[in-house]
């Protein structure tokens, strides 16, 4: 299945939500729209892969620079994932001591303001 | 004993075509079902690899990977690219990840080594025998017939 990117607000946080395969040929795409979003001044990012089928390290590459991109500018990086052959994939790359990794969007907003928002 | 052989021109576009492929060959040659999502992952890393480290070189050579299930399900992923482009592969860890000074090519040859290595219990880096190149050879386990 092709990439696709969807983004949506929620409170003051950018979800963009990703589905489909995450590869050496389509995550430069994701690249792109991660750095429009920053460059427009979004300042809380949370990448929501609960539609994504299959991600590499091209696309774990494209999300760490993401992070660092934010963390530059002052902003906050989260991700949102349950797919336990996903979270497999970053614990076995210990990704999942860099990320913050949350299992809802609810919970991901909740973090960063000390309560839900919807 | 069967053996599938696929070769392609060194674009990222073709990575998916080799995991369909290889995960195809994989199902038929019997490997559990719970396996062909790391048999999918560990091949398109391979693949990955290789397309990188061709254009990289500048190398229009095709990239091969060979798929036979003789006793256990084994795929070689073979490149061109000088030898030496294959030492340093090491998995990095978790502090130096999100280090402002690595690269972004460093850090997904990093984390594609170390998927690899997670994810395949039998996996073997050579040099090829014939020229340059190297071999990532991938073996799982098919239960016996």
């Amino acid at each position: 299945m092709e990439l696709s990117l969807a983004t949506r607000t929620v409170a003051e946080h950018t979800v963009l939500e990703v589905g489909g395969e995450v590869d050496v040929y389509t995550a430069p795409r994701l690249r792109e729209r991660l750095v429009e979003l920053v460059d427009s001044g979004v300042r809380s990012v949370i990448v929501d892969l609960g539609g994504v089928e299959f991600l590499d390290s091209t696309g774990l590459g494209v999300l760490v620079g993401a992070m660092k991109r934010l963390r530059v500018a002052n902003g906050r990086f989260s991700l949102v994932c349950s797919k336990e052959a996903l979270l497999k994939i970053f614990r076995i790359t210990a990704l999942d001591q860099v990320f913050p990794i949350f299992p809802t969007i609810e919970a991901a907003t909740r973090d960063s303001d000390g309560s839900a928002t919807s | 004993m069967a053996t599938v052989r696929l070769s392609f021109s060194p674009a990222p576009v073709h990575v998916r075509t080799a995991r369909l492929v290889g995960v195809a060959v994989a199902r038929r040659a019997g490997v559990a079902e719970e396996l062909l999502d790391e048999v999918r992952l560990a091949i398109g890393e391979a693949c990955t690899r290789a397309v990188a480290l061709h254009n990289q070189y500048g190398l229009p050579d095709l990239v091969t990977v060979e798929m036979s299930d003789s006793d256990a399900y084994s795929v070689r992923v073979i490149d061109h690219a000088p030898i030496e482009a294959s030492v340093g592969l090491a998995k990095l860890p978790p502090d130096e990840l999100a280090d402002e000074s690595l690269t972004d090519e460093a850090l997904t040859t990093g984390v594609g080594f170390a998927l690899l290595a997670g994810f395949v219990d039998d996996l073997q880096v050579r040099p090829v025998e014939d020229g340059p190149g190297t071999e990532v050879r991938m073996v799982w386990p098919v239960p016996r017939r």
